[in-house]
């Protein structure tokens, strides 16, 4: 057993652990803190195979932002998390079997797919994305994506651009009876319309 | 980059790792976040499986392809939980068994 692949029997050992910890856990907050344990070690897996950009991305994107995102969430909501595991061993029977049976078809078809091609790997890419040697994954990612896959990553920034809006509108709420600033009414007003010039007859009141 | 872990353990972690998140969304049916947490477990499975082809055809495509997943997985998760947030403003839970308001 060389070292890569035990390194690699570290990190999805630990990736499925997590995950299994992840669905199995009676705390929301440890299934987000296992959560980012286990895309850590998923990032681990990537640097192992030779992909350091999408490692970072990984950790980044996913335990940087989403997980926090979880984080939040779960802490915020004053959900009582006793209740809704009610009922959690009711459908282990029915999710166990789909389980069983969506993992053995898949392993299926992968030993169908080996055995038929013979993992015959050795075609290698050809065209604009074959793998450049000799220069850095990131930097053989980059020239792809702002050139060959320009207006694709343009759209992957439109579709944060939506994801963005649609999340402020739905959680932003008009408080009313709160008194706040109005700029534009503010600086519309006219002197005629708020300032009224009464002339006060002397020893009379208005 | 000819690593000497064969591509089959990828494909085999991979298959593993999106069986668990399908379960999970059995096993927590009331439970919406850890439903969100599954599917991120399973779009998870899916990169890993992008990724492993990627590097052993040494084809980039798998990765960009990647990237394009993790943003998607970004934006669902975060207009996700923002639904999750208003449900629970406007119903005080969040049972995915009480959300039958349209009776679909």
């Amino acid at each position: 057993m060389t070292v890569e692949l035990f390194i690699f029997y570290i990190f999805s050992i630990v990736t499925v652990a997590s995950s299994v910890m992840v669905i199995s856990s009676k705390n929301p907050v440890h299934s987000v803190l296992f959560l980012i344990l286990a895309f850590f070690n998923a990032a681990g897996l990537f640097i192992l195979i030779g992909v350091e950009f999408l490692a970072m991305v990984l950790v980044v994107v996913y335990v940087g932002a989403v997980a926090v995102l979880f984080m939040f969430v779960v802490m915020m909501l004053d959900i009582n998390f006793v209740e809704l595991r009610e009922g959690f061993l009711q459908y282990l029977p029915i999710g166990a079997l789909i389980g069983v049976i969506l993992l053995v078809e898949l392993i299926l078809v992968g030993t169908s797919w080996a055995v038929s091609s013979g993992t015959d790997l050795a075609v290698q890419a050809a065209g604009i994305n074959a793998t450049p040697t000799g220069i850095p994954n990131t930097k053989a990612l980059g020239m792809l994506i702002y050139t060959n896959y320009f207006y694709l990553f343009q759209s992957a920034g439109l579709i944060l651009l939506v994801s963005i809006i649609g999340a402020i509108t739905l959680t932003l709420r008009e408080r009313v009876g709160v008194r706040r600033q109005n700029i534009s009414r503010q600086v519309n007003r006219k002197p005629s319309e708020t300032v009224q010039l009464v002339k006060v007859k002397s020893g009379e009141g208005i | 980059m000819t690593s000497t872990i064969p591509l089959s353990h990828y494909l085999t972690l991979a298959a593993v790792i999106f069986t668990i998140g399908v379960f999970g969304i059995f096993l927590n049916r009331k439970n919406v976040i850890i439903i969100m947490m599954s599917i991120e477990l399973i779009l998870l499975a899916v990169n890993i499986n992008f990724v492993a082809f990627s590097a052993y055809l040494h084809d980039l495509a798998g990765q960009i392809f990647t990237m394009f997943v993790l943003t998607v997985a970004a934006g669902e998760a975060a207009i996700g939980l923002a639904i999750v947030v208003v449900y629970f403003r406007n119903r005080g839970t969040i049972e995915v068994a009480d959300i039958n308001l349209m009776k679909g």
